[in-house]
């Protein structure tokens, strides 16, 4: 079964050659203004013919979807993939009750890359249909839409429906045969755990709250990080110091977004090893990350040149490279 | 034509059955290799296919044997020998070092291959230190093919 991905793999070592280097970054970061930064960019073949190449988010987006479409060309089954595109799936249908809910169609608000896109989704919603989406979708389609509809609270919804992405994204890896695949989720939920517990701190969320968005993994106790962030930060600080996540924490003393930095860099370094797997899925894996990981890189260097953050600032913020 | 004469004909059956069926798994996992990274850089095909064929010489390893063995007992030339039961199950006995090493040997230096292939697209220049881990693999084959002929030689008929 480990050669059914030799002829992707060898293709995505040809394309991992024109992944941006920590060098490239910071090339782009000395670039003179945003719009230098852009040229930049469709120097180095981002965006495409059919993309405005003076809009950034088109350029972007361009990426992102070249990203997909070259997986798309060499793998048949896309679920594989379920714990990486399940919270695009989820967004889609967050997006798609509140659409219907508010009455506002924009269909540029949706993800089109999954297997159930905005105009599908919109649908469904409308006709309270929730049972032709996948079962781990079913009940928290149900929930977060009568939540919204008696209630009209956003903020639950989100959180009802957020956590219904971490609970199938522990699902999609459990039946995942990837070890990659089975790390990424890990990480995944228990980051979001750690975020819900900082913000949960930050606005007095009640305990509560807190259970209800938290969704249980293996490498934090949930219950003893809630109770920490009631207890106040320096609670939260000691408590991850305990885990595998001490590098996080000590990010968190330093500011949010040095601990946003953290998550993403835990991921490459999580996937880094992959540059040396030559005959199983996770490559692939990897190389979706990494490309996701230097789109989201190359878009806060943007947001920082357009709000004329100094060098220094936008460097800070950077994230680690795959390569 | 006598049992003798059969199972030495087996052993020279298996000798190009198995070695060859290293090399076709070795050759074609190596060649989807070669194929995803032309894909993308068409520039590395001379580089690609000189990796792919490295696993290719398992399967003409035991077709050496099979002919040696052949002539041996007089196939080729049209007028079978009648061999004994005990010289067949010899000659039997002197292809299985290359057909097994083979099988074996061309499937690994299969996978070899494709890790080396990784090599030469980020690292064109190396080239040469990449062929040389398929490369070792072959040491194996070219052990179990010096002793199937030197077996098969060997025995009296």
């Amino acid at each position: 079964m480990a050669d059914k991905y030799i002829y992707a793999v060898a293709r995505i070592r040809a394309l991992e050659m024109s992944l941006f280097s920590q060098t490239t970054i910071d090339q782009l970061i000395g670039a003179k203004s945003y719009k230098d930064c852009i040229s930049f960019l469709v120097e180095h073949g981002w965006g495409d013919s059919e993309t405005d190449n003076t809009d950034a988010d088109a350029i972007l987006n361009a990426e992102t979807e070249k990203t997909w479409s070259v997986i798309r060309e060499m793998v048949d089954d896309m679920s594989i993939f379920d714990v990486i595109l399940l919270p695009d799936l989820f967004h889609n249908l967050k997006a798609a009750i509140k659409t219907i809910v508010a009455g506002e169609v924009d269909a540029d608000i949706f993800y089109d890359n999954v297997s159930i896109g905005g105009k599908e989704m919109l649908e469904i919603v409308k006709s309270k249909n929730f049972k032709e989406l996948p079962p781990y979708m079913q009940e928290c389609a149900n929930e977060a839409y009568e939540c919204m509809v008696h209630t009209g609270d956003g903020q639950m919804c989100d959180v009802i429906i957020d956590k219904g992405t971490l609970l199938a994204i522990l699902s999609a890896a459990a039946e995942a045969k990837d070890e990659l695949l089975k790390a990424y989720a890990e990480t995944t939920v228990a980051v979001a755990n750690i975020k819900i517990a900082v913000r949960s701190l930050k606005t007095a969320k009640s305990m509560d709250f807190m259970k209800r968005a938290m969704a249980p993994c293996e490498t934090l106790n949930i219950d003893r990080l809630a109770k920490a962030a009631l207890s106040g930060m320096e609670d939260v600080i000691k408590y991850l110091s305990e885990t595998e996540y001490a590098g996080g924490a000590l990010a968190l003393s330093e500011s949010s977004s040095a601990f946003e930095r953290w998550c993403d860099n835990r991921i490459i370094e999580t996937i880094r090893p992959q540059k040396f797997n030559a005959f199983t899925v996770g490559p692939l894996v990897a190389y979706i990350l990494a490309r996701l990981n230097e789109i989201k890189t190359v878009r806060i260097v943007l947001s920082g040149k357009l709000n004329g953050l100094p060098d220094e600032a936008i460097r800070e913020r950077v994230r680690e490279m795959y390569v | 034509m006598t049992m003798g004469t059969v199972l030495a004909l087996t052993g020279a059956a298996l000798a190009v059955i198995l070695a060859g069926m290293g090399s076709a798994y070795g050759v074609g996992v190596a060649g989807q290799a070669a194929s995803g990274v032309v894909s993308e850089d068409p520039s590395k095909f001379a580089k690609v296919l000189i990796m792919q064929l490295l696993p290719g010489t398992q399967g003409i390893y035991g077709l050496l044997v099979g002919f040696i063995a052949l002539s041996k007992i007089g196939v080729l030339s049209g007028s079978p020998a009648e061999l004994s039961t005990q010289t067949g199950l010899m000659i039997l006995a002197a292809c299985l070092p290359i057909a097994i090493v083979g099988l074996v040997s061309g499937r690994h230096q299969g996978k070899t291959a494709v890790s080396a292939i990784g090599i030469v697209v980020k690292k064109p220049d190396q080239f040469g230190k990449a062929m040389l881990f398929p490369a070792m693999v072959e040491t194996y084959a070219i052990l179990a093919l010096l002793v199937s002929i030197l077996a098969v030689n060997g025995v009296p008929v």
